[in-house]
C-alpha cells in the first residue's frame, strides 16, 4: 500500500525531507510518492509523516485512495461555509 | 498647554549618532532615540526597525522558504498570488543559489536597499537548509548587507545557535498570544516532534517555543522584534500582556499590525468573517503598548517576496529571467552603495538640523496665540526620503502624522488600494478616488507636491484641506508648518468633533 499526491498540492516541500523511505520526490506540476518506496511509515512512525504536515486538505490519498485530510479538517472552516463563499465571491 | 522650546526645556546633547534624545523632539521621528548607542547603530538603516530609516532604506526579501510548521488561521496555504500582497504570498519560489543571485543584483540595481530578510512564504526555520544556505552565501558575497529572519518561534530554539554562525543579527517573531487558551483561537495545529498537535495543547508547545527561543537571542545579543497579528474579539486585549512579557525578557520593539482577512484570501478568519481592526482600534492599541516599549507604526506587511522601499514593490523588476539578463559586478556595486548611503545619511543629518529649527519655530505660536490648540491628524504623500515628493493622484499610501503643539509624531500609514487588487471588495459605485478619500477619514489635511482640481474640491467637502505648498520640503518640517499655519488662522482652538478623532 503507498500514499498518492493529487492535483492541489502546493509544492510547499514540508513532506519531502520528512519522508523516512525517500519516496517523495519533486516533478512537475506537483510533487509525486513512489508507490514502490512508500510504507505509509510502518515501522518508522506511528503517523504517516507526509499526511501528518502537509497544510492542504484533500490532496494526499491514503492506500485505499481516500483523502487523509479531508475538507474542513486542516483549517477548520466547515466545507458548507467554504462554499458558501466561494459561490459568494463568483456571483460578484 | 505648555509649549517647549527645544534644547532649553531639555538637556538634550546631540548624542554621537546624531538626533536628539528628547522624546518631545522633532529631530527625533525615530522613536529609538533613547535606545543604547549599540542598537541605534544596527538599526539606523534598517527600514523595518526604524521609521526615519524606512524614507530612505529598502529592503527586499527572497522567498526560498514554502515549509511551514504550523497553521494560523489568518494564513492560507496556497501561497502562489500576483495580486495579493500580504505576508505569505509569493509569485516566484527560489532555490537558495537563485536567491543569492537575485540578492546580488538588487543590492546592485538598487544601492539604498540595506536589509535582505528571510520571511516565508512559509517558516524561514521549517526550511532550515534553504533558509541557512541563503545566509551562508550571502554573509560571504554581500557583507555589506544585513542579514534577517523571521518566524513563528517553533523551531527556534533548536535553531538559535545556528543562525548566530551566520551573521544574523535581527530576528523577528511572531507571537500572537502567550495564553494557550487564546493561541487555540489562532492556531489550529502545530507540527511538532512527528505529529500534528491541535488546539490548546498544540498552542502550549508553540508559546513554549517562542518564549523560549526569544530568551536564547537575547542571551547571545541578537536584536529581537516582536510581532503580533491584532484580531478584535480573539487577543486585543491580551496583547497588553504580550507586550509587557516580551518587553521583560529583551525584545527592543513591538509590531502591533492588524489582521488581514477577506473572504477571497481563502483564509479561516477571511471566510468566518472575523473583521480586522479599524484604524481607531489599531492605534488605541498600539498607543497602550507603547506605554511598555518602543512601538513600531511603519510596518507595511509585506509579501515574503517583496523588493525595494517600504510600501514599494519593485519585485517585477528583479524576476529570475530578467536577472539572467544582468551583468551585475558586486565589487564595484559595494562601492557605489557606500556613497549612496553617505550621501543619505549627510541628508538625513541635514533634515534633523532643520527639523531642529523649524521645532523652535513652532513655540513663535506662543507669541500669536496663547489659547490651547487641539492636537490634529495629516496625511502625506510620498515616494520617499522623507520627503513631501508624491503626487496625491499617484500615492497609493499615505503616512499619517499627529501634529500638536509640542511635536509631530508619526502614526502609522494608510493603503489607498487595499490589500487584494484582483477583484471589487468595497460596493458598488464608489470610485477610486471616493475610497481614498474614505481611507483619508479623521485626518484635518493632507500634504502632496501637487493635486487635480477634481480631487481638491472634493477633499474639501469631506473636511480634509488639501495643500500643496509644501513640496520637496522634509515631511516633519511641513506638517509643523501646517499646524503653524490653522493654529494662526484659529482653526485648532476648539476641540475636533468626537467623530473625528474617534476615528483617527
Amino acid at each position: 500500500m503507498a500514499f498518492k499526491i493529487i492535483e492541489g498540492c502546493v509544492n510547499c516541500w514540508a513532506c519531502e525531507p520528512l519522508c523516512p523511505s525517500q519516496a517523495i520526490y519533486e516533478a512537475q506540476p506537483h510533487f509525486l510518492t513512489d508507490a514502490r518506496k512508500c510504507t505509509e511509515c510502518e515501522g518508522d512512525f506511528l503517523h504517516p509523516q507526509c499526511a501528518t504536515i502537509c497544510p492542504i486538505e484533500g490532496v494526499i490519498l491514503d492506500g485505499v485512495g481516500l483523502a487523509v485530510n479531508p475538507p474542513g479538517s486542516l483549517t477548520g472552516i466547515p466545507p458548507e461555509r467554504m462554499a458558501a463563499a466561494m459561490a459568494e465571491i463568483q456571483a460578484r | 498647554m505648555e509649549l517647549k522650546v527645544l534644547g532649553q526645556d531639555t538637556p538634550a546633547a546631540p548624542s554621537p549618532g546624531g538626533g536628539c534624545a528628547s522624546s518631545g523632539c522633532g529631530g527625533n521621528s525615530d522613536h529609538l532615540a533613547h535606545l543604547p548607542e549599540a542598537i541605534r547603530e544596527k538599526v539606523h538603516n534598517h527600514p523595518c526597525y526604524s521609521e526615519e530609516a524606512h524614507h530612505h532604506y529598502a529592503r527586499m526579501h527572497v522567498a526560498v522558504a514554502p515549509a511551514c510548521n504550523i497553521q494560523c488561521h489568518y494564513c492560507n496555504r496556497k501561497y502562489d498570488c500576483a495580486n495579493e500582497s500580504r505576508p505569505g504570498v509569493v509569485s516566484e519560489l527560489l532555490t537558495p543559489d537563485q536567491a543569492v543571485t537575485k540578492v546580488m543584483a538588487v543590492a546592485a540595481s538598487i544601492p539604498q536597499m540595506t536589509v535582505l530578510g528571510i520571511a516565508g512564504p512559509g517558516d524561514p526555520l521549517a526550511n532550515p537548509e534553504r533558509t541557512l544556505s541563503t545566509f551562508r552565501q550571502l554573509s560571504e558575497k554581500a557583507p555589506d548587507i544585513k542579514l534577517c529572519v523571521s518566524t513563528n518561534g517553533l523551531a527556534l530554539p533548536a535553531l538559535v545557535d545556528e543562525l548566530c554562525q551566520h551573521n544574523i543579527d535581527h530576528v523577528t517573531i511572531t507571537i500572537n498570544c502567550v495564553d494557550p487558551e487564546v493561541g487555540a483561537q489562532i492556531y489550529p495545529w502545530v507540527f511538532w516532534n512527528n505529529r500534528r498537535i491541535r488546539g490548546v495543547e498544540g498552542a502550549k508547545i508553540l508559546i513554549e517555543q517562542q518564549q523560549k527561543g526569544l530568551e536564547m537571542l537575547v542571551e547571545r545579543g541578537v536584536l529581537v522584534k516582536v510581532n503580533s497579528v491584532m484580531i478584535p474579539g480573539v487577543n486585543e486585549e491580551h496583547l497588553k500582556e504580550v507586550s509587557e512579557v516580551v518587553k521583560a525578557k529583551g525584545a527592543f520593539l513591538h509590531n502591533v499590525m492588524p489582521l488581514i482577512a477577506e473572504a477571497e484570501h481563502g483564509t479561516f478568519y477571511g471566510i468566518m468573517g472575523q473583521r480586522g481592526p479599524t484604524h481607531a482600534e489599531l492605534q488605541a492599541l498600539q498607543d497602550e503598548c507603547a506605554g511598555d516599549m518602543n512601538m513600531m507604526r511603519h510596518c507595511r506587511q509585506c509579501r515574503a517576496d517583496a523588493v525595494g522601499l517600504l510600501g514599494e514593490d519593485r519585485g517585477d523588476e528583479f524576476t529570475m529571467d530578467k536577472i539572467a539578463e544582468m551583468e551585475i559586478d558586486y565589487g564595484k556595486a559595494m562601492e557605489t552603495r557606500k556613497q549612496v548611503h553617505e550621501a543619505i545619511e549627510a541628508d538625513r543629518e541635514a533634515q534633523r538640523q532643520r527639523a531642529g529649527q523649524c521645532f523652535v519655530s513652532l513655540t513663535e505660536l506662543g507669541g500669536v496665540a496663547r489659547k490651547e490648540t487641539r492636537p490634529m491628524l495629516m496625511a502625506v504623500a510620498t515616494e520617499g526620503h522623507g520627503l513631501i515628493n508624491q503626487h496625491f493622484g499617484h500615492a497609493r499610501e499615505f503616512l499619517i502624522y499627529e501634529a500638536s503643539a509640542t511635536d509631530v509624531r508619526f502614526i502609522g500609514h494608510r493603503k489607498v488600494d487595499l490589500y487584494c487588487s484582483g477583484g471589487d471588495t468595497c460596493g458598488d459605485a464608489e470610485t477610486a478616488l471616493q475610497k481614498t478619500i474614505r481611507t483619508l477619514e479623521g485626518c484635518e489635511a493632507v500634504l502632496c507636491s501637487k493635486i487635480g482640481f477634481e480631487p481638491w474640491g472634493m477633499l474639501e467637502e469631506a473636511g480634509i484641506m488639501p495643500n500643496g505648498e509644501h513640496a520637496m520640503e522634509p515631511i516633519e518640517e511641513a506638517v509643523a508648518a501646517v499646524y503653524r499655519e490653522m493654529a494662526k488662522d484659529g482653526r485648532l482652538d476648539a476641540q475636533a468633533p468626537e467623530t473625528l478623532r474617534m476615528r483617527a
